[in-house]
């Protein structure tokens, strides 16, 4: 067990974690935050993406005590405090950027990730910005639509 | 998983000497190979020895004609590096390639290159550009480095500090990703550098390797259709359910081919 001291929305945490914890399942169950999903475990999906120190990475292949320090942002803390969701968050509404809506925390903090570091993307460089995240149901046409749609919204 | 014990490194000196005397021990950069392997139990480390934050693997850096990365750079920063993007676009262009957004903010040049995947695209830079692999004990050519799958010239305890890309005139990588791994199903990095022009294939065998005879037929004439009559032996490449040997062979010379007419295409 190791003590691990690190920053979630805002918020300082200190728990005891196995070593081998992995951030996504320390996320859910010791700091009851399930907005994160686990959908495939297997890195692939990106279902679990969080943002640690600022960069999207996905929580299923991080341990814990990795982010020990860190400043991390799940999908609970990207809406203001009075309950005002993020831009990207309202584009996925606006846009129906979802249909069973497993994969959208994910999306979402992938997106928000990918405007950060280009406020303009093309087509084709949200296609390649948002590779690490699947959506099951294929409702990529609207995540896109939603992308683009939060893009304009935030400039 | 299995349990392990995990060690953030103070220093590579530490590291150096934990994993010399642990030998279950296991280096920890990035982890986008070793968690899942762990994950699987295809591997039952004892400790996980973190090595990625130390400064001493950080830093990209051009001197006198080399560019020298940290071991523990992430492909994110090599992808966006405005030094790589300048001296040896090619490499910056590979490293936006690999796995996808969240692992390029995690995976490590060092890891890469020390895991030695037969399918990772950076063991073909390595080896294209005849980069140099400086470690805690010595300097290695790339051309000794990497021996086949998953194996490498690194000895017990030996930990990667840095990789020096010499600046070639002109260079261009091409692949053909797995559409679901996104893994090389075949990778040509075509470089023309101050030695002759080199060529080296990744995901079509079980390692990288130079492609000899394109590289003897570009040297006399350096255009896609040199290499137009020739073929890869396909012998020993990897054949599974996602190709043929001779797929693969194919495959590795359009690569080269569209990395030849990329390179011509590029300022020099």
């Amino acid at each position: 067990m190791t003590k691990i001291e690190l920053t979630v929305n805002g918020t300082k945490y200190s728990r005891e974690a196995e070593d081998r914890t992995l951030l996504a399942d320390f996320l859910r169950d010791q700091l009851g935050l399930t907005g994160t999903h686990i959908g495939c475990d297997t890195s692939q999906c990106g279902c679990c993406t969080v943002h640690v120190d600022g960069r999207a990475i996905k929580s299923c292949t991080m341990l814990a005590v990795q982010a020990g320090g860190a400043d991390v942002v799940t999908i609970e803390g990207m809406a203001s405090k009075d309950g005002k969701l993020h831009p990207v968050q309202q584009a996925f509404s606006d846009c129906h950027g979802l249909q069973c809506g497993f994969c959208t925390p994910g999306m979402i903090m992938a997106t928000a990730a990918l405007l950060k570091d280009n406020p303009s993307p093309t087509d084709a460089e949200i296609y390649h910005g948002l590779e690490g995240n699947l959506c099951r149901c294929t409702g990529y046409i609207n995540i896109v639509k939603a992308v683009k749609l939060a893009a304009q919204t935030m400039k | 998983m299995f349990e392990f014990n995990y060690l953030k490194a103070k220093s590579l000196s530490e590291a150096a000497a934990f994993i010399a005397s642990n030998p279950d021990a296991k280096l920890l950069s990035g982890g986008m190979t070793l968690l899942p392997t762990i994950k699987q139990r295809l591997a039952q480390p004892s400790h996980l020895v973190d090595v990625g934050g130390l400064p001493e693997l950080s830093g990209i850096e051009l001197k006198a004609g080399r560019l020298a990365i940290g071991a523990a750079t992430r492909h994110h920063d090599v992808a966006t590096s405005a030094v790589v993007r300048k001296a040896i676009p090619a490499l910056a262009y590979l490293a936006s390639l690999i796995g996808d957004p969240q692992v390029r903010n995690r995976g490590t040049l060092g890891g890469s290159v020390a895991n030695n995947d037969p399918a990772a695209d950076y063991p073909s830079a390595v080896l294209a550009l005849g980069a140099t692999i400086v470690t805690t004990k010595r300097e290695i050519a790339a051309d000794d480095f990497f021996q086949g799958m998953f194996a490498t010239a690194l000895e017990a305890g030996e930990i990667i500090v840095r990789v020096l890309f010499p600046v070639p005139m002109r260079a261009a990588y091409e692949k053909f990703p797995h559409p679901a791994s996104g893994y090389a199903m075949a990778g040509a990095f075509v470089a023309e550098t101050a030695v002759g022009v080199r060529v080296a294939v990744t995901g079509a065998g079980p390692g990288v390797f130079r492609w000899s005879d394109a590289e003897s037929a570009l040297a006399k004439n350096l255009s896609p259709s040199a290499i137009d009559k020739l073929t890869v032996d396909s012998t020993d490449l990897n054949e599974d359910f996602h190709a043929t040997r001779e797929y693969r062979a194919n495959l590795a010379k359009v690569m080269a081919k569209r990395a030849v007419a990329k390179l011509l295409a590029a300022k020099s």
